[in-house]
């Protein structure tokens, strides 16, 4: 790694990106090896350390404070003081002064749960900055951002490398690796595999160095499917539709919408906009304080959740420990949850071990969840085949409309393109999906239509054809007025 | 009526220290994000110690011995939680558990069923000044620990709210990851909190029994460590707030004795037990009116473990 170059690490999930980049800031020991900085063999006990050798961490979830302001996060321990009280005026214009040096616009004053994740994402570079950090490690920075927001960040690292910082970006996201980095480490199960110069690659160069010579086919070259054939019936239909979120605030405020049988409808929005209490709404977790809706020929206020189940509604949650899966049982009780009372699970008031042992050993094979093995416990398995499960669970039940939030996130590749190959497929046997996602690249890539939520309205609608990244992050980020939808 | 508000103020300030220090060894706790379930059993141990070490040297140390005993258990506490990283709430029941039966064995064995022999109690403190004021004159006439308890609060906010240490402590309860990264030690921390929150808690329970009374009794400190507990949430986890809920309810039970011993009627109109029951039942209900509006620490309870991000 050279001063003042930007350096991206590629590679899979599990590829061994964030270990890492955790060794190199402190956070975890090596069990062998040596850590050279500006040709000096150095060992970091801890972050502090690395802070004090000039090493600088902005981690994929970020590690503020959201009760304190941005100066007080920024300035957390090494508090200027004044007769051993907390100065916070000091605090207030050192951080200001960082800001403004590297170019950055942050009210210090502001409570950091006020500000939008862009702007959460600067605090934490402030942060690293403010310490004097001469290399700036990025885990995952743009997972969260919108393009707009992307575009920001690409010109802030630019910028840093430009005073002669040193960059080190994390990511898999390709395209967006080769817009800004200078050279490219590609990594795979734990080891540098390669190591390019970005204007010497592609993207498919790199995807084929990612998931290594075997046969699976890269995602991100996944073309998207072909329009579905005409929608069916109206599964779902609501207007103005409000619902409080768990701060007690109105987290929807009037949200029309529809879906029809056979199509995915994707929500694009900046997390926090309403997606969330959208789809708690129409499984029955959420109830709705004003508006009307049908949900599968009922109606939609008052639903609960095993009235939800029996009228046709899958649900693959985002929180899929919270919510989805018991990670101390069996992926074939797993697979049970939710059916356990009917055949082939149960035979009377018995549980049918034979039958929910077949039914689960062939949603194994079917859904690729590896090891293909109903009796290990779920817990056992990787992200990837944990979701698998839920999604083979859902599917399995033959939902009329399926809701779906964040399906792959944390997912590689490889498991990202099973899971929304079965979205697909279910879309394409009359399931109408109503798909909730942060990562916008996997809304385009899936859905039919697409509706933008902004601070809990729907402030742009576009069908496939009118798809345009730009206009959509625009309206996610409200700057648009709800256009003609 | 002056005489009757003089005597409930008076004897609101002799009863408040013992739950202001434990409702303020709760917040230090849980501010930090280690829950303060022990608190009843520290008290006891502190009550006990501080009785037992009153009859072999002078009270005010013995005040100290009960302080270390209950910081003693705390650090049991602390070994458990930040350590072991077990479930806080179970680790502060089992302290509450051990501290409630080992007090009663080490009382029956050493003493008999009835309490330890009296010790000299705490010097108490005439203010000559203020003693012949109407109303304020309650308070003159107390020992050290109202005097502390009533200004240590205050310092505390300010430590809170004023200070590196009070950021960094604050931090460790809402987002322990934050202050991990920035090379800070989170069990540092949550260890210091932990021990300080024993401290006071001991010290309440000392002051039970080297100022309130002056014996160590079978009961002590009868469940004033959880109404400590319902004393910080209803302070919304601040000192300043914990402090005003806590006199708030010894205020409750001034006022209880108070109308038992002014008006012998009422009690042959209101049961005994519905009577004694008062301080609680107030407790309960204040807690069930301040309902969700919860500022509980966000971290509170979970243990911080380096490799889970």
């Amino acid at each position: 790694m050279h001063r003042g170059e930007l350096l991206a690490v590629v590679g899979e999930n599990g590829a061994g990106k964030s270990s890492l980049m955790n060794v190199l800031y402190g956070l975890y020991q090596p069990d062998a090896g040596v850590l050279s900085l500006d040709g000096q063999p150095v060992r970091f006990k801890s972050p502090r350390d690395a802070i004090a050798r000039g090493i600088g961490m902005v981690h994929q979830h970020f590690m503020l404070v959201p009760t304190l302001s941005v100066a007080e996060n920024v300035v957390l321990g090494r508090e200027p003081t004044r007769h051993g009280l907390l100065d916070l005026e000091r605090a207030v214009r050192e951080v200001s002064a960082t800001c403004a040096r590297f170019g950055f616009q942050l009210e210090p004053r502001a409570r950091v749960d006020t500000l939008s994740v862009g702007s959460q994402q600067k605090v934490e570079i402030v942060k690293a900055l403010h310490r004097g950090a001469q290399v700036l490690i990025l885990d995952e920075p743009t997972a969260v951002l919108t393009p707009q927001e992307s575009d920001e960040l690409a010109r802030v690292m630019r910028g840093l490398v430009a005073q002669g910082h040193t960059v080190v970006l994390i990511s898999h996201k390709l395209k967006e690796v080769l817009g800004v980095a200078d050279r490219i480490a590609v990594m795979r199960r734990g080891r540098c595999v390669a190591e390019v110069r970005a204007a010497d690659t592609t993207a498919e160069q790199l995807a084929a160095l990612m998931v290594g010579e075997g046969p699976r086919a890269p995602a991100a070259a996944a073309p998207a499917s072909a329009v579905s054939q005409a929608p069916g019936e109206p599964l779902l239909d609501v207007r103005g539709l409000q619902a409080t979120g768990d701060n007690g605030r109105p987290a929807l405020r009037g949200v029309d919408l529809e879906v029809r049988a056979g199509e995915i409808v994707g929500i694009a929005g900046v997390d926090g906009n309403g997606q969330r209490e959208l789809a708690e709404v129409l499984t029955g977790l959420r109830s709705l304080t004003s508006g009307s809706g049908t949900l599968l020929g009922g109606p939609l206020g008052g639903l609960t959740p095993a009235q939800a189940r029996t009228r046709g509604v899958g649900h693959i949650p985002e929180d899929r420990h919270h919510r989805a899966v018991v990670k101390a049982l069996s992926v074939e009780e797993n697979v049970a949850l939710g059916r356990h009372t009917r055949p082939p699970f149960a035979k009377g008031p018995w549980i049918d071990f034979k039958g929910r042992r077949e039914r689960t050993r062939a949603l194994t094979v079917a859904y690729d969840v590896r090891p293909p093995d109903p009796e290990v416990a779920l817990r056992a398995l990787s992200g990837g085949n944990q979701q698998k499960v839920v999604v083979a669970r859902e599917l399995d039940a033959r939902p009329r409309l399926l809701v779906v939030v964040q399906p792959t996130r944390g997912l590689d590749v490889g498991a990202v393109a099973q899971v929304h190959a079965k979205l697909r497929e279910a879309r394409d046997q009359g399931t109408g999906v109503l798909l909730v996602s942060l990562d916008l690249e996997e809304v385009l890539a899936l859905s039919d239509r697409v509706y933008v939520f902004f601070e809990g309205r729907v402030t742009g609608h576009f069908p496939r054809h009118a798809f345009d990244e730009r206009e959509l992050g625009r309206r996610m980020l409200g700057t648009l007025e709800p256009g003609h939808a | 009526m002056l005489e009757v508000i003089h005597s409930l103020l008076f004897s609101t300030l002799d009863a408040a220290p013992a739950l202001i220090f434990a409702a303020l060894g709760a917040v230090l706790s849980e501010r930090a994000g280690v829950i303060a379930v022990g608190m009843e059993g520290m008290m006891r141990v502190g009550a006990f110690c501080a009785a037992v070490a009153a009859l072999t040297m002078p009270t005010p140390l013995a005040v100290v011995m009960g302080m270390l005993a209950g910081a003693a258990l705390a650090g049991v506490h602390g070994f458990l939680s930040i350590r072991w990283r077990s479930d806080q709430v179970v680790s502060g029941i089992a302290l509450n558990l051990v501290a409630l039966a080992g007090g009663t064995f080490l009382l029956e064995s050493l003493y008999g069923p009835n309490g330890t022999p009296p010790i000299q109690q705490l010097t108490r403190w005439n203010l000559p000044g203020l003693s012949a004021v109407p109303v304020l004159g309650a308070l003159s006439g107390h020992s050290a620990p109202t005097y502390l308890a009533l200004l240590l609060p205050f310092a505390f906010q300010g430590l809170l709210t004023r200070t590196p240490l009070g950021l960094r402590l604050r931090a460790v309860g809402d987002k322990p990851q934050a202050v991990a990264t920035l090379g800070l030690s989170v069990s540092a921390l949550r260890w210091g909190a932990v021990l300080g929150s024993g401290l006071l808690a001991g010290l309440g329970g000392a002051v039970l029994s080297t100022a309130v009374l002056d014996r160590f009794e079978q009961h002590t400190p009868a469940g004033l460590g959880f109404m400590a507990l319902a004393a910080m949430v209803f302070g919304r986890w601040t000192p300043v707030g914990a402090f005003l809920a806590a006199t708030f309810f010894a205020f409750g039970n001034a006022l209880r004795i108070g109308l038992v011993s002014s008006a012998p009627g009422l009690v042959e109109l209101i049961p005994q037990g519905v009577l004694l029951a008062l301080p609680y039942l107030l407790t309960l209900g204040v807690l069930t009116l301040q309902g969700q509006r919860s500022s509980a620490p966000a971290a509170l309870g979970t243990p911080y473990e380096q490799e889970s991000r």
